[in-house]
């Protein structure tokens, strides 16, 4: 199990920063084609919003993949 | 303190948490089921700077301020004690709701009624917050050995049973004084409700005493200096912070809100279901469900939190699609009408100038029935141009009503859904609170809570919503986000978590 959690610790650290990048690809295309005005800058607005929460999760993520990574998940019983 | 005092003194401490708790979510989700009338009274009819103050007002408070809550007022029950926190919670939320139904229309006051509308709901968001951590914790703390499960699973319904209490609020108040006269100035009434719950509820927690294991940790001088360093600068409990987030949390969240919202708003808008049938599937499944978090949270006590809660991801990662399919195959009635079609009411037709030209708009309204007793309105929308010439008609079909025996299969289909709810969130407060000590406790489970909750359920609606308008996708497309999340949780749940269920205190 704990070579499980280690090769998975690399899966999550790359994971993270792919989903960011398709994020902001999904951003400037949404927002691109929303008509002119009121209904991109409302489109800007949501998808700021989501990419303000979705980057420190992502970064959260890829810390949580780096401490599997480094062995912190192996011991057993997780709960304390 | 015998047996019966004990028994009854804990029934107490759930009962006042659980009130207060229950109005809480009544309060958060009056907003969202009443947004579209909210922003006819008080947003101007353009769409200008009042559809981004709209936005914001309900997507800030619902994914941003939550977490942030959590840690304010976190830090605050880890300080000062769990019951003076929920006390200013609850004051916090019950405020803002009331005010929100004071609040003068755009007509009186301008601008100024979208902005206050604004910042109400961030209160009311932050108020969320810090509201559930604090009930989670301070029952789990008076709740006996290997039975927080049980204990704690009283508040896991309060979420559920707040949304049934706003909705059964609104659907009462509509019917007493009429579809018109709601829309004028019956909506305000839900909101001017919460302060009377609010007060009896203030009452009821005012005699509470502190937690024991808060009490104990401050007569021996342990309380912590500073919660919030503790709980993420320090590595031990931040990586179970992140473990609980993405291990249990975020999977929960999709779970929660797939199965009591996107649910209705599936049958509402995609599949065109009329308000009252989709509003009573869900009253009708939330009723018959709920005590299922009492169940599996007892359940829990006995077998681990682990299995029962990435079972119900399973299920849901399985079901989803085959359930939703069923769904639009059962409200198909443009496919059904070609030969199922037994009686056709009488046509109305209106004519309406379109806005800013001089076209004509043509609808042509026809009331159906089919074989099986199901009924639909068939609307044909024609534009004539000022010379006469007309466009292709455009036929949809809305306002459907099911079939008796369709009915049924939904509020079952819908039950399910809430089923798998029940499975993952009836036990995840005894998890969450057994995860953290009790110096950083309400700090530490709030967070990762409303990220899992708020956030990655909370978008549920809105991305399913996006993935579902991408070109060559399909209704059910938005499926793949709950799907894809609660996957990814219930890898990382199974690998990294443990099942050890806890039999002394800490």
């Amino acid at each position: 199990m704990s070579a499980i959690k280690k090769l998975l610790g690399i899966v999550w650290i790359l994971l993270a920063p792919t989903a960011v990048v398709l994020m902001f690809i999904q951003a400037f295309e949404k927002t691109s084609a929303a008509a002119e005005g009121i209904a991109r800058t409302n489109t800007a607005l949501q998808w700021g919003i989501i990419l303000f929460i979705f980057i420190p999760i992502s970064i959260g993520f890829t810390i949580f993949g780096f401490y599997s990574l480094k062995g912190e998940y192996d011991q057993e019983g997780m709960e304390r | 303190m015998d047996t019966v005092e004990k028994k009854n003194s804990i029934i107490k401490v759930i009962g006042a948490s659980s009130l207060g708790t229950l109005i809480e979510w009544y309060d958060f989700y009056i907003f969202g089921s009443l947004a579209g009338v909210i922003g006819k009274h008080l947003f101007p009819s353009d769409s200008g700077a009042s559809a981004l103050i709209n936005t914001l007002a309900i997507f800030a408070a619902g994914f941003i301020v939550r977490p942030f809550g959590a840690l304010v007022f976190g830090r605050l029950g880890d300080l000062i004690g769990r019951k003076y926190t929920f006390l200013l919670t609850l004051v916090l939320m019950g405020g803002s709701t009331f005010l929100i139904g004071l609040i003068p229309s755009y007509e009186s006051i301008g601008y100024l009624a979208p902005i206050l509308v604004l910042i109400l709901r961030l209160v009311q968001g932050l108020a969320l917050g810090g509201e559930y951590g604090g009930a989670a914790t301070y029952v789990a703390e008076h709740a006996p050995i290997g039975r927080r499960g049980y204990f704690t699973s009283w508040i896991q319904t309060t979420a559920t049973l707040g949304l049934f209490l706003s909705l059964g609020v609104i659907v009462l108040t509509q019917n007493l004084i009429g579809s018109e006269a709601f829309g004028a100035w019956g909506w305000r009434i839900p909101f001017l409700i919460s302060i009377l719950l609010v007060v009896v509820s203030i009452y009821i927690r005012m005699k509470m005493h502190e937690s024991p294991q808060f009490t104990k940790l401050k007569t021996e001088g342990k309380v912590s200096k500073n919660p919030l360093k503790e709980s993420f600068r320090n590595k031990t409990n931040f990586k179970m912070v992140l473990l609980a987030l993405f291990g249990a949390t975020m999977g929960q969240g999709v779970i929660w809100y797939t199965g009591q919202f996107y649910a209705q708003s599936f049958l509402e808008n995609t599949c065109k279901l009329g308000f009252n049938d989709s509003r009573y599937i869900l009253l009708w499944a939330i009723a018959m469900a709920t005590p299922f978090f009492v169940i599996f949270g007892s359940w829990s006590d006995k077998v681990g939190r682990k299995w029962i809660m990435m079972t119900g991801m399973a299920l849901g990662i399985i079901f989803y699609r085959p359930i939703y399919q069923h769904f639009l195959d059962s409200t198909d009635y443009k496919t059904l009408q070609k030969t199922e079609l037994v009686s056709t009411g009488k046509s109305e037709t209106k004519m309406e100038l379109v806005k800013d030209s001089k076209d004509s708009l043509m609808t042509v309204k026809t009331p159906m029935v089919l074989k099986n007793g199901a009924k639909f309105i068939e609307l044909q929308k024609t534009v004539i141009s000022a010379d006469g010439k007309k466009s292709k008609t455009e036929i949809t079909q809305v306002d459907k009503e099911l079939s008796s025996g369709n009915f049924w299969m939904f509020v079952a289909l819908v039950f399910f859904q809430i089923l798998l709810v029940t499975m993952v969130y009836g036990p995840i407060a005894a998890f969450l609170v057994e995860l953290f000590p009790t110096k950083i406790r309400y700090t530490s489970m709030s967070l990762p809570y409303h990220i899992g909750n708020g956030v990655f359920g909370g978008l549920v609606p809105f991305i399913a919503t996006l993935v579902a308008s991408f070109p060559g996708s399909t209704p059910l497309s938005g499926l793949w986000y709950p799907i894809g999340v609660a996957s990814l949780c219930l890898i990382i749940g199974t690998v990294y978590l443990s099942n050890k269920r806890h039999t002394k205190e800490d």
